[in-house]
């Protein structure tokens, strides 16, 4: 049986006179691939920084497998894992110790093999005893996600992975994403990219103007499309379609 | 969750920094050392302290000198750490938070410690003595000590703060003036009155003064409180701007 692994309820943020969140509601079910598309500044980060434990919600309530990250911030933090918008490596290090250092602090009993392992997977062994500064930014990417899959999250929060990396690397990353979910590993991910959305996630949920303004899954979001238009639409909408047809109308109403 | 090995975790972290980097080390090594040269073969000879070795004179001031000077590294390395998002990764971790500020303020102290030791070993070399006892050298090591853990803890808030690495590590600048304006090169009653009144009255001045009658004379008189009342002073009301801070921004 799944369960929803995060609930969101009513999530409120304002940064001075800045509204950013006005009310935020999605829940997520276990070993989802769950996508949050917005445009910049829509608060993404922000939502991710409230779930991750690293900011304060103004109010509103998160539970995170079963914890509320405000009064079990220390459980919530034992089962997720975050890779922030830029890759939060440290580049006076090399790749591996970038890792091993991660399973250390994460109490991982053999901190060396875990290591190995990730270096492995993420095509970094030969670049492994390098320092990352001379690492290329898909590189960095790589590592940050990795360095997250340590201690064997059951949430991990991606907030734009992809950005910046070269449509290979993009690649590659998706084709982590869906492995981790294909083994139960539950995922929330921001992205800019319809595109990616449209590839990855099982829910895509629209955040704009603060709220969630559409979410379901794409064949959802897809019958949210004025019908005048399908008839003239050949091939099936894109996402980009029903994204622009969706926050259009709203910003008119 | 073991905050203490967290925390030794990470200040093996930032001690590799420190290898993989030694002009950190370096500057903050030879600036000091430059001073005393200076100081003793330039200056030393038109300077009259009372004193017949004028390197046992200046070595408090120097070292002071070499640790304000030092804790502008730990503001920049933490500076670092937070524009990176790795304080934020650390944070997001089950790990104890406090033990990613610790693990700076150690490493803050364990490399102004490496600089105290290789100045004080050019000091020998230019002639430095004492006859101090164990207790005494025991004490000017806790009061060397603890002014690290004073100036450490202030340079943690614009490690935290600071916009911009430039003014992550220019807060340094007017503490490594301070000795300057103290009794550390020159006996303060050469000084007009009002630049005096500060010399006299600002921590440096005993600090040195307490240090300084430690290592000639083996103990301190009323210096040492006062001195001590600063260092601990400094370093509660910094503890607790540099905690508050974290808690906001983490
Ligand atoms: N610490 C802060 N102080 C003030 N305003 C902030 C702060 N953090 C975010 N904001 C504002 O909140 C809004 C949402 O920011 P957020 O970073 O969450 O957006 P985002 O969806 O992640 O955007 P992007 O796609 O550019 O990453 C923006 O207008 C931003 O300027
Ligand atoms: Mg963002």
């Amino acid at each position: 049986m799944t369960k929803d692994i995060v609930q969101v309820r009513n999530l409120r943020k304002s940064f001075k006179d800045t509204k950013v969140l006005q009310g935020v509601n999605f829940e997520i079910r276990q070993g989802e691939i769950f996508t949050l598309l917005g445009q910049n500044g829509a608060g993404k980060t922000t939502v991710i920084q409230i779930l991750s434990t690293l900011l304060k919600a103004d109010s509103g309530r998160v539970i995170i497998s079963g914890y509320d990250v405000n009064n079990q911030p220390g459980k919530v933090r034992a089962s997720i894992s975050l890779t922030g918008q830029f890759a939060a490596v440290d580049d006076m290090l090399t790749g591996r110790e970038n890792l091993e250092l991660i399973a250390k602090l994460r109490a991982d009993v053999s901190p060396k093999q875990t290591a190995n392992g990730l270096l492995k997977r993420f095509g970094l062994e030969e670049a492994a005893n390098r320092l990352v500064s001379t690492y290329s930014g898909g590189m960095k990417r790589r590592l940050d996600i990795s360095m997250s899959l340590i201690g064997k999250p059951t949430v991990i929060f991606l907030d734009e992975p992809t950005t910046g990396l070269d449509p290979e690397a993009r690649l590659e990353v998706w084709k982590t994403i869906k492995e981790l979910a294909n083994n139960g590993t539950t995922i929330l991910l921001t992205t800019q990219y319809l595109e990616e959305a449209e590839h990855l996630a099982n829910k895509i949920a629209i955040l704009h103007t603060g709220k969630i303004i559409a979410n379901g899954t794409l064949d959802d979001l897809k019958k949210l499309i004025p019908p005048v238009k399908k008839e003239y639409v050949e091939k099936q909408p894109t996402l980009e379609e029903i994204f622009f047809a969706i926050t259009g109308k709203k910003e008119t109403n | 969750m073991n905050p203490l090995r967290e925390t030794f975790i990470l200040l093996g972290r930032s001690m590799r920094h420190i290898l993989r980097s030694p002009d950190t080390i370096i500057t903050v090594t030879i600036m000091p050392i430059a001073f005393m040269l200076l100081f003793v073969y330039v200056f030393g000879g038109a300077i009259h302290t009372g004193t017949s070795n004028y390197v046992n004179y200046l070595l408090p001031g120097i070292l002071l000198i070499s640790v304000a000077s030092g804790v502008s590294y730990t503001a920049f390395r933490l500076f670092i750490d937070m524009q990176k998002g790795i304080i934020a990764r650390f944070n997001s971790m089950p790990i104890n938070r406090s033990a990613v500020l610790w693990s700076h303020v150690l490493t803050s102290i364990v490399s102004n410690s490496i600089s105290l030791v290789v100045i004080i070993g050019v000091a020998l070399i230019m002639g430095f003595r004492s006859s101090a006892s164990i207790l005494a050298w025991i004490a000017v090591i806790g009061m060397l000590l603890l002014f690290m853990l004073a100036l450490t803890w202030l340079a943690i808030i614009p490690g935290l703060k600071a916009k911009s690495i430039d003014g992550a590590s220019a807060f340094s600048y007017p503490l490594i003036l301070l000795p300057f304006i103290s009794s550390a090169f020159v006996p303060t009653n050469t000084m007009p009155t009002a630049v005096r009144v500060f010399a006299e009255n600002q921590p440096v001045t005993t600090i040195v003064n307490s240090i300084r009658s430690l290592l000639e004379a083996g103990s301190a008189g009323n210096d040492i409180w006062i001195a001590l009342a600063w260092c601990i002073g400094i370093t509660i009301v910094a503890y607790f701007f540099a905690i508050r801070i974290y808690r906001r921004a983490a």
